[in-house]
């Protein structure tokens, strides 16, 4: 249990840390530099090009289904991790179950593939 | 252990914060927003109770997956995007409210009832236990947890697309 929390401690140490960081360079930066803000300075950058409209904009209905598919096939990674710790003591038992868990999923993906979801077309 | 309770304190005060702001603002991406650092501290404080596996959930599929589709569910339709008084009117708060704190209370009464003043000690991670008994005792559920996920897929991706066939059918 003591090591456990131990381990944690260490990543919020590291994680404290960078943050200290971040918060310092930034800080020293804007102490150091040069502040001298105008209207064609404070423009969003686009590449180089003067922007046009607002930041809201409709997205385009297509990135949804490659979402849909993303949450699942996470979901799937997620059933992975308790069973790639006990690897080794679950082993070929655990192996084929997995396989057998994997290739139903991969009905799916093939589904997806022959319904032509994965194509983009415009 | 009175380090570990500030922590816990500290984390739930933060945890009640961005909640609050989920509900409050009148900005809905600003709200999907507070929703990621509401779950982000419900993962701190998953991995303070010692269920890494749960915390991993959270991260990987919730602030991952369901934000993200939550995200383009309200960027694909017309939703009114940036500042909306509507989405924080004073109507819907006294109802919501109401709805809540019974739902709060419920659940604390049935949390407090159901475990009875009961305390359960763990030692450490739980993730390799529930990898071992998944994989034994529960390996017909494992399995029928990936026809559910196909299920889920093919009827989000029927739903989803469209349908050639379907779309000359409307012409013709």
């Amino acid at each position: 249990m003591i090591s456990y929390f131990q381990d944690y401690v260490t990543i919020g140490a590291v994680l404290g840390f960078g943050l200290f960081l971040v918060v310092l360079l930034l800080g020293v930066a804007s102490v150091l530099r040069p502040n001298k803000p105008y209207a064609e300075k404070l423009q969003t950058y686009e590449c180089g090009v003067d922007p046009v409209g607002t930041g809201w904009s409709q997205t385009y209905v297509r990135y949804y289904i490659f979402g849909l598919l993303f949450v699942i096939f996470d979901v799937e990674a997620v059933f992975i991790f308790p069973w790639a710790i006990n690897l080794e003591k679950l082993g070929y038992f655990g192996l084929i179950e997995m396989f057998v868990f994997i290739f139903i999923l991969l009905i799916g993906l093939i589904y997806a593939i022959r319904k032509d979801v994965l194509k983009w077309e415009s | 252990m009175e380090i570990f309770e500030i922590v816990t304190y500290f984390v739930l005060l933060l945890l009640v914060s961005t909640a609050v702001r989920v509900v409050t603002t009148s900005n809905v991406i600003h709200a999907a927003i507070s929703l990621v650092f509401t779950l982000a501290l419900t993962s701190v404080l998953f991995l303070l109770l010692s269920t890494e596996f749960v915390a991993l959930v959270l991260v990987l599929v919730y602030i991952g997956a369901v934000i993200v589709l939550f995200l383009f569910g309200i960027m694909i339709t017309r939703a009114p995007l940036g500042k909306n008084a509507e989405l924080d009117n004073d109507k819907n708060k006294k109802l919501g409210a109401a709805i809540a704190g019974s739902i709060f209370f419920l659940f604390s009464y049935i949390l407090v009832n159901g475990f009875d003043g009961e305390v359960i000690i763990t030692s450490g991670s739980s993730t390799e236990l529930l990898g071992e008994i998944l994989l034994s005792r529960f390996v017909f559920p494992f399995e029928l947890v990936s026809f559910v996920l196909l299920a889920a897929l093919i009827g989000g991706i029927t739903l989803a697309r469209k349908d050639e066939a379907l779309i000359d059918e409307d012409q013709v």
